[in-house]
């Protein structure tokens, strides 16, 4: 494959670009890619890390930027209390400082994930047991309640009826601090 | 040592078995990334938090009686050797980052090298399921009976909208990288690779090689993985991984006997040609030898070939690494001294099988 760039020497480095959920394929040779700043090289440009890409998409990145300036205290830096590390340093890095710092950064995340994830930004996957409980039959019921809406749209009226009652049921073994719509 | 017995205590299970559509797929791996609850991340992490990890893991070894994959046991990476640093790096088992930049860095292996747990390397803890063959679903299994495992003894960073909090955001969620080893020499011989590689990134899917010149992938392997670890649930992201390596198994099939249709007599003597280098070199670089290794596979595969096992790529590919061939030696060996030994290794390799016949 040829750099997309100079088209003259082999590219030696392929990456999807995501931005705003739009894919573009890159293929650039080492050089055109430091030129372009796309990404970092890293021990004498032998290779380049994730992190390095990921912090070259957030930088240059307007939505990033512009929340920053649209926050209310617009001197303050969004610094995490248990870590210290602070929004500039993490988009710097691409890493967390600590487990808190989702927390501190929740506001400035969901455009984040959403770049690296396909437009996704909250998890589905598997739960600890012993935080499952509650949250178990949460996802639980917010998984049918999507199948309702779908089977109503459809018009699977039958179906659908069943998946009401089996939401019912499992509402009600809801502790009721959890309940409550969303 | 005699090849036998190095070979027998170097290769891993995952080398050494078959296992399903092992015609194509060299290996399934599942990582999942975990970190301690209230515990900075290894990026900012103190010398003591870092110690207190290790520690933490010492004592789950020696207190609880897990023994579903074997007997485990505990390496701290300042107590290895730099070479049989190494070897673990070849084998897999722990990354090169481990191995290199984790001052406070420990692996926790099982006695088949199926699971192997990093400590302290990027996150605090990496489980990692290694199987031969295509066999997702199964690493995927043993992986969540490891996790279940740690996560009666030690409570993970997690919440409910990110899932597990990992320390780069392209891991949190599941935290699972599923991947996916394959060796498709139809598809690069038919040039039909260019064509699919792009698709499968559409797919939220990233497909390495190694590429040397022309993007051409060593010996013709190809690692497939997930991107996205977020909204997906761990059973989804392999079943779509699953999905696209058996579209590519099939295509690969297709590509293989569309070649033995059309150039029958020009494979078999690509196939033999490079029987012949392997079997008879005395001096072999990296590049040449997965090249033949990739050939000789193909041979194999497609019958030309009986007498060898079907995992000798998986198997030479590995011990042909600068690490195996010193630890081999027993000692540090220059680049040509290493293309010597390579030549050696290989060629003793191929006659002690031949040999059995």
């Amino acid at each position: 494959m040829i750099c997309q760039e100079c088209n003259q020497r082999p590219a030696a480095l392929h990456f999807t670009k995501i931005i705003n959920g739009e894919k573009t394929e890159v293929n650039l040779c080492e050089k055109c890619a430091q030129e372009k700043g796309e990404m970092f090289m890293i021990n004498g440009g032998s290779g380049f890390t994730f992190n390095n890409l990921l912090a070259g998409l957030l930088n240059i990145d307007p939505t990033v930027q512009k929340q920053n300036q649209n926050t209310f205290h617009q001197e303050e830096v969004l610094q995490c209390n248990k870590c210290s590390m602070t929004f500039p340093q993490f988009i710097k890095v691409g890493r967390f400082g600590c487990a808190h710092c989702y927390e501190t950064f929740k506001e400035q995340l969901p455009p984040v994930l959403r770049r690296l994830h396909s437009g996704n930004w909250s998890h589905s996957g598997k739960i600890p047991k012993r935080i499952g409980g509650s949250i178990h039959l949460k996802k639980q019921v917010e998984n049918l309640k999507n199948e309702l809406k779908e089977l109503i749209q459809q018009e699977e009226f039958e179906k659908a009826a069943k998946i009401r009652d089996e939401i019912r049921t499992l509402e009600k073994e809801l502790p009721s601090s959890s309940k409550g719509g969303e | 040592m005699s090849l036998e017995r190095f070979i027998n205590q170097a290769v891993s299970s995952w080398m050494s078995e078959e296992g399903p559509d092992s015609d194509i797929v060299l290996s399934s791996r599942i990582r999942l990334a975990r970190n301690f609850e209230n515990y900075k991340f290894p990026t900012l992490f103190s010398h003591e938090e870092a110690q207190s990890i290790i520690l933490k893991m010492e004592e789950i070894l020696r207190e609880s009686n897990f023994t579903k994959f074997g007997q485990m046991e505990l390496l701290k990476i300042d107590d290895i050797q730099p070479l049989q640093k190494r070897v673990l790096v070849e084998k897999h088992l722990i990354s090169p980052n481990l191995a290199e930049d984790s001052p406070y860095g420990a692996v926790l292996l099982t006695e088949n090298e199926e699971v192997s747990i990093m400590i302290n390397e990027e996150d605090h803890i990496r489980i990692q399921c290694l199987f031969p063959g295509l066999q997702l679903t199964e690493a995927l299994e043993a992986a969540n009976e490891v996790d279940d495992w740690l996560e009666s003894h030690i409570h993970f960073g997690f919440d409910e909208k990110h899932g597990y909090l990992t320390s780069c955001p392209t891991n949190v969620g599941t935290g699972l990288r599923a991947s996916v080893m394959m060796h498709l020499p139809g598809l690069m011989l038919t040039q039909q690779i260019n064509r699919i590689i792009p698709a499968i990134n559409q797919l939220g899917l990233v497909v390495r090689g190694i590429y040397g010149e022309g993007s051409e992938a060593l010996g013709n392997i190809f690692q497939i993985s997930n991107q996205i670890t977020l909204g997906k649930s761990e059973e989804d992201i392999c079943r779509d991984l699953k999905g696209v390596v058996s579209q590519l198994i099939s295509q690969e099939r297709s590509a293989r006997e569309a070649l033995r249709k059309t150039s029958n007599i020009q494979l078999e003597d690509r196939v033999f040609r490079s029987y012949g280098v392997l079997s008879n070199c005395r001096i072999i670089e990296t590049k040449e030898a997965a090249k033949c290794l990739s050939d000789v596979r193909l041979g194999i595969d497609m019958g030309y070939i009986d007498h060898l096992p079907k995992n000798i790529l998986n198997e030479l590919m590995i011990l042909t690494q600068p690490g195996f061939l010193q630890q081999y030696a027993g000692g540090h060996l220059r680049a040509n001294e290493r293309d010597i030994r390579r030549a050696a290794l290989i060629r003793e390799r191929i006659k002690m099988e031949s040999d059995k016949r």
